[in-house]
């Protein structure tokens, strides 16, 4: 098998959000957390936004997981599949899930599907590398749940359309 | 909503998902004309009092946390500070140079970011083109612009290879430490970058080229929109050559005469001052001796290549000198011209990325230096979007007793404030919100990238969204972005 396929076979975990700032690192924390459980096929990247190039890695990938916080939504988590689609900012802040997914189908000729783990944060003013408490339950509640679909490979779009 | 008899307000809400949010409210009389125009950035909020009492050597990893999209300026900016905090006055030449690289590197990723990614779709479809197809997955299904979002994605990536490779990781670099910097580029990195350099030239160059024909193309409408007579501030080298990473600070006014020259960072207090407004979290900074109604700047691209008198890149040269003669050769203050200025710079990244990577003392010599110990420091730079300003003050115990910063989007407060308040009086129409007045609100404050606090991010925070208010406060018209 080419190493390109053996890629395009794979899934990419990318964790983002400012691990500064309390809750909103959510999202790179538990990129770690997979990373120590060194899956076969699971690639992990943490940033503090999603970028343009990330489209990139996508598209060498079968499967996206982006796993970032959420200010609000259901607790614990959420995980939900995602569509390519761009909406145009007036700042080059980060970009959504949906616009890397988007680049990587429309720039990269990808047929990565994505789908988007929000997890529960509620201390999104402080500075410091901490979890609030809530915060911490919420995440292993998560990390639970993501395990399980990446060990049983469970991450395709029918049964991936439930929100948790 | 009222806030003066007889006047109604517009109020324009971009809340995004990161924690920092803008809001445009526009203040009308009887007569629909826009009377006031006040864009709200919240800033920063409480850095300053958290890093009092860290060891000052932490600083240039913990200012990382100000900001997820440019932690890079700031962690130069802080580490440039902590430099004249040791003494090290004169840094290594490895620790100076691979600094640079991160800095063009930074530079490069964000003006590739903010241009292909932002503004080409504006330019290439039209400011009043249908959102879901002015964006650049727009450009990558229309065919003869998929190419260039291609360049866009992989110029972008160029850059943030390179930032990886000096600052060491992604999230909370290490690279640049008080004296100097911890690491070289190996021969290997090296080899790869040079690989693919004369690809990034071309690429930047022709986006360059697009920038500037579009511009020439279009002047008749541009010229004028949002566009006022400023003065414009930057640092530039002791000759007057453009210099991002280091340089002492100039300022002129419209004209192009001097307001100020050589002014060492260590003095920047004496020449700049920040005013305090009731209605917005940003202060205000104008040039003391202008006070805050005259004294008020633009920094970024176009103040840079307005207040330099030449470049040291060949290619950039040649650009800034055919950039200077669209104005006879006096400061360039049309605000769309923002995008052709930055596109000068990213060409001028790339050429000091390529002549950095031939520069042999990335891979040997002393990493770090210092000298007699300071209590107080200052470091400025370039970010992308304008001079920074870090300052410090740390006691005997090494801790920080005061840290005091001026972003890029902070010296731009006052003239995006113009811009929104031009725009608008000149697109807004009777009652109603429309999409135009959006699209054109955001089209100007786009041209200074501003950052907005983007230190979190999370799900769940709201699009842009519009609102108008009569006289008696009630809600006649309400618009929300992507709705």
């Amino acid at each position: 098998m080419a190493e390109e396929d053996r890629a395009r076979r794979r899934v990419l975990v990318i964790g983002f959000g400012n691990p500064g700032r309390c809750d909103d690192g959510l999202g790179p924390v538990a990129a770690q957390a997979v990373e120590t459980w060194g899956l076969d096929g699971v690639s992990v990247d943490a940033d503090y936004q999603l970028t343009v190039e990330d489209s990139c890695a996508a598209a060498a990938h079968e499967t996206v997981v982006f796993i970032d916080a959420a200010a609000e939504g259901p607790a614990p988590f959420s995980f939900r599949p995602v569509e390519g689609r761009v909406d145009l900012g007036f700042s080059s802040h980060g970009v959504e899930p949906e616009a890397v997914l988007g680049l990587a189908r429309e720039v990269f000729g990808s047929r990565v599907e994505g789908y988007v783990l929000g997890i529960r944060g509620y201390d999104f003013d402080s500075f410091g590398e901490r979890l609030s408490a809530r915060a911490e339950r919420n995440l292993a509640e998560a990390l639970g749940f993501l395990q399980r679909r990446l060990e049983l490979g469970e991450l395709d779009p029918k049964r991936g359309d439930q929100e948790v | 909503m009222i806030s003066q008899k007889g006047l109604r307000r517009v109020v324009i809400e971009p809340v995004t998902r990161v924690e920092g949010h803008g809001k445009v409210s526009l203040l009308l009389d009887e007569k629909n004309h826009v009377k006031q125009a006040r864009l709200h950035i919240v800033e920063f909020r409480g850095f300053e009092r958290f890093v009092q009492g860290r060891p000052y050597w932490e600083v240039p990893v913990l200012v990382q946390r100000l900001c997820g999209i440019c932690p890079v300026s700031h962690h130069l900016a802080a580490a440039k500070a902590m430099d004249m905090l040791i003494g090290a006055d004169e840094l290594t030449p490895a620790g100076e140079k691979m600094r640079r690289l991160m800095h063009y590197g930074q530079t490069l990723q964000s003006h590739a970011l903010h241009f292909f990614h932002l503004v080409s779709p504006d330019l290439l479809f039209g400011f009043d083109a249908d959102p879901k197809i002015r964006n650049v997955i727009g450009l990558a299904i229309t065919p003869k612009y998929k190419d260039l979002a291609v360049q866009g994605v992989m110029l972008r990536k160029y850059g943030q290879e390179i930032i990886k490779a000096t600052a060491g990781k992604k999230i909370h670099g290490t690279g640049a430490v008080p004296g100097g910097i911890n690491k070289h580029l190996s021969e290997q990195e090296r080899d790869v970058f040079l690989e693919d350099i004369d690809q990034m030239l071309d690429w930047a160059v022709a986006a360059l080229e697009l920038c500037k024909s579009y511009t020439r193309d279009n002047l008749a409408k541009l010229k004028d929109f949002g566009s006022f007579p400023s003065n414009h501030l930057s640092i530039v080298r002791e000759d007057g050559c453009m210099d991002l990473y280091d340089g002492k600070l100039r300022a002129i006014d419209a004209d192009g005469k001097m307001i100020f020259d050589q002014v060492e960072a260590r003095d920047y207090f004496k020449y700049i001052q920040e005013e305090v407004r009731s209605w917005s979290y940003m202060k205000f900074p104008f040039i003391s001796k202008l006070g805050p109604r005259e004294g008020w700047y633009r920094v970024g691209p176009l103040a840079r290549i307005n207040c330099c008198d030449y470049i040291d890149t060949e290619i950039a040269e040649k650009e800034r000198k055919e950039f200077m003669a669209l104005t006879d050769g006096k400061p360039n203050n049309i605000t769309m011209c923002y995008h052709w200025a930055r596109m000068i710079e990213t060409v001028h990244a790339v050429e000091k990325i390529e002549q950095l990577l031939n520069d042999p003392d990335l891979q040997a010599g002393d990493l770090v230096t210092r000298g007699e110990r300071r209590d107080e420091c200052m470091g400025i730079l370039e970010a992308p979007r304008g001079t920074l300003f870090h300052h410090y003050r740390v006691n005997e115990q090494d801790q920080v007793t005061m840290a005091n910063l001026i972003v890029s989007t902070t010296n731009n407060n006052e003239p995006m404030n113009r811009a929104v308040q031009k725009v608008a009086a000149d697109y807004l129409d009777g009652n109603e919100v429309t999409e135009g007045l959006l699209n054109h609100i955001e089209v100007a404050i786009r041209a200074y990238d501003p950052c907005l606090s983007c230190a979190t991010h999370a799900i769940g925070r709201m699009p842009l969204a519009v609102e108008l208010r009569d006289a008696h406060g009630e809600l006649i018209d309400s618009r929300s972005k992507g709705a």
